[in-house]
């Protein structure tokens, strides 16, 4: 038995005692999900919630829901939302944005709307240095449409419209658009983070964290690339899609820091 | 207020700040770039939001964010420009939300020239992006016409939370009138109760377009439609000269309108008793009015600088009680008093088969 266990609260009357560390977050709501079992894009949700609260901003933010998996995020999250067409995320958070300074607006948005139909957008939006945030979900496919090849789909990756596995010939390369949104003047913050552990899933959350208070302070356009799961369209386990990113998307898509704001480097989170 | 000579675009631009317009978010084209060019100039130096897009897809899509917010926030474009804009309309027109647009017409399709035409007619009125709906579309025949318009446009767009757009051809963007600029607007500072503006002190507001759900789809579209019945029954819009003794009418929007009248001038002159109707809302079309008209006449000609798009609408209501013609000049060429009445004396002399004539000879 461990020592977690042997401390079980017995009785009701031991919890006044207890000190809380863990919660629901407030700007999370208490409904279940529609993703599929092992499906990272829950734990993100929960993450910016977590970054929400902290920050306090919850009140004063508007989330954008893209369109794939994600297009009902603004059901889980307990802040104002909208929904955008497919890639134009980065194009309303701009018009909100600009008639609205001082709240804060994030797009949370996966590969096939950010890197694909919504590559101009997302593009400009960096390169104008637009006060926003994104959380970019990455996870190589289309989940919602049936698994069909991303920009993001790896070399020699079977998709439902890659049957004989992506020959980067005939269908290119993987695109690696954090790192081409880095080389925007106007990005103050630009990172890699993955779902596969425990430890990643802790440094994403710092990224989160990070990329509103470049937000929060001014500094310009920010992005958090998140590589996640997809065990439904890579007809896997969810414990070997971890796996899957770890030995399969990490080595493509490698973690870490692409641009970091002068006021931001150092910050302890 | 004194008159003072406006360039249309300009007059557009100005009549719709001082309605109240807080942004403008657009994509330079010709032939309304100028309007783009004075709302760069003129919005920041009222301290109001103007940013230049990346295409008129960014455009419609930053329009669409700033309307989430409960903003007075409009775009301007011309006929290609507008195309692009389309799936943007849609979810706008989805989600309830108040838009201002102006659209100066030009030819097509594809890129066509940059000369004045009717051409989006039945893009604006009929098909304005994917799904049912449709923008209450307004034509002015003049400088002052349009500045009238848009100085309404915001409170007709916040009224039915819907799309406004003014659809002014090419001259009316490009020409120059003197105009009567009216008085800035005052708006009240509170935002409307469904703007997303951040969940203070209330549960959160959600704008979206998505409804899973078959049923539930057909309960917002029930809503929307009921929506478009009101803007149909109460914004019906129309100028109607010499029509009360007139045997032959001519039905004609915007700048062929306004063409027309020296048309039906010049035929009473030859004594000819025609009479003009002149739709002034292109959606929802002037249905009643023109109704009325038509047993009073001995035949209808619908002129147009396209191919033949409001003409549809007028069979439609003339519901073969009477003949209707067709004038139609295509790509910029503008169809004068002249050739109207050319094609008036030969729909007199007829038996009353229906003419169509289009650029410049008799199709049968």
């Amino acid at each position: 038995m461990s020592e977690a266990t042997t401390t079980t609260v017995q009785s009701p009357a031991d919890t006044k005692n207890m000190q809380v560390v863990y919660k629901h977050p407030e700007s999370l709501r208490d409904v279940p999900t529609h993703y599929c079992p092992g499906c990272t894009h829950g734990i993100i949700h929960r993450l910016i919630a977590e970054v929400l609260d902290e920050l306090g901003v919850r009140e004063r933010t508007i989330g954008i829901a893209p369109v794939g998996c994600a297009v009902l995020a603004y059901e889980y999250f307990n802040i104002d939302g909208v929904e955008a067409a497919h890639g134009r995320a980065p194009a309303m958070a701009t018009g909100m944005k600009r008639v609205m300074p001082d709240k804060v607006i994030f797009t949370y948005q996966g590969d096939g709307d950010m890197a694909s139909i919504g590559g101009n957008e997302i593009l400009h939006t960096a390169t104008r240095g637009e006060n926003i945030t994104v959380i970019f979900v990455n996870n190589t496919v289309y989940g919602m449409t049936g698994g069909q090849m991303a920009p993001t789909t790896l070399p020699g990756q079977v998709t439902t419209s890659s049957p004989y596995g992506r020959d980067t010939q005939m269908q290119g390369h993987p695109m690696r658009i954090t790192e081409m949104l880095a080389l925007a003047p106007g990005t103050a913050y630009a990172v890699r983070r993955s779902m596969h552990s425990v430890a990643e899933i802790r440094k994403a959350k710092k990224a989160i964290k990070l990329a509103f208070m470049a937000q929060l302070e001014g500094l310009g356009f920010s992005i958090v690339e998140i590589l996640s799961t997809c065990p439904t369209a890579w007809h896997i386990s969810p414990h070997e899609a971890l796996n899957f990113i770890r030995d399969n998307m990490v080595p493509v898509f490698p973690l870490g820091d692409f641009k970091v704001h002068e006021a931001l480097k150092g910050r302890r989170v | 207020m004194a008159k003072e000579l406006w360039k249309g675009n300009e007059a557009l631009a100005e009549a719709a700040i001082r309605a109240g317009a807080e942004a403008f978010f657009g994509y330079p084209i010709t032939p309304q770039s100028e309007l783009l060019e004075y709302m760069s100039r003129r919005m920041p130096e009222l301290g109001r939001v103007f940013l230049q897009a990346e295409s008129e897809i960014g455009a419609i899509n930053m329009v669409y964010g700033a309307a989430c917010a409960g903003v007075r926030v409009m775009s301007s474009s011309s006929s290609p420009g507008i195309s692009l804009m389309q799936e943007g309309l849609s979810y706008i027109a989805g989600s309830d939300v108040p838009v201002v647009l102006i659209d100066i017409m030009r030819g097509g399709p594809g890129l066509g020239n940059i000369q004045p035409s009717q051409g989006d007619y039945f893009q604006m009125t009929k098909m304005a992006g994917h799904g049912d709906f449709h923008p209450l579309s307004l034509a002015p025949s003049t400088i002052q016409e349009a500045v009238d318009l848009i100085y309404e446009s915001f409170d007709l767009a916040f009224k039915y939370r819907t799309i406004v757009v003014v659809m002014g051809d090419g001259s009316i963007g490009q020409m120059m009138e003197p105009v009567e600029m009216p008085p800035f607007k005052e708006w009240p500072e509170e935002r409307p109760s469904w703007a997303v503006r951040g969940a203070k002190g209330r549960p959160p507001n959600v704008i979206t377009s998505l409804y899973l759900g078959a049923e539930k789809l057909e309960r917002h579209n029930m809503r929307l439609q009921k929506k478009l019945a009101q803007i149909q029954a109460n914004e019906q819009r129309y100028e109607t000269y010499m029509t009360d003794d007139a045997e032959w009418l001519i039905v004609a929007f915007g700048t062929v309108g306004r063409i027309a009248k020296s048309a039906v001038r010049q035929a009473r002159a030859e004594g000819l008793k025609v009479g003009l109707f002149r739709p002034i809302s292109l959606w929802p079309y002037p249905e009643s009015a023109l109704d009325a008209l038509v047993d009073r006449v001995k035949g209808i000609l619908v002129v147009e600088m396209n191919a033949g798009q409001m003409v549809e609408d007028v069979k439609r209501i003339v519901a073969r009680r009477r003949p209707v013609h067709f004038l139609g000049r295509m790509g910029g060429v503008i169809p004068l008093p002249d050739d109207m009445l050319a094609v008036l004396e030969e729909i007199v002399r007829g038996n009353g088969e229906e003419y169509r004539y289009l650029g410049g000879t008799r199709w049968n």
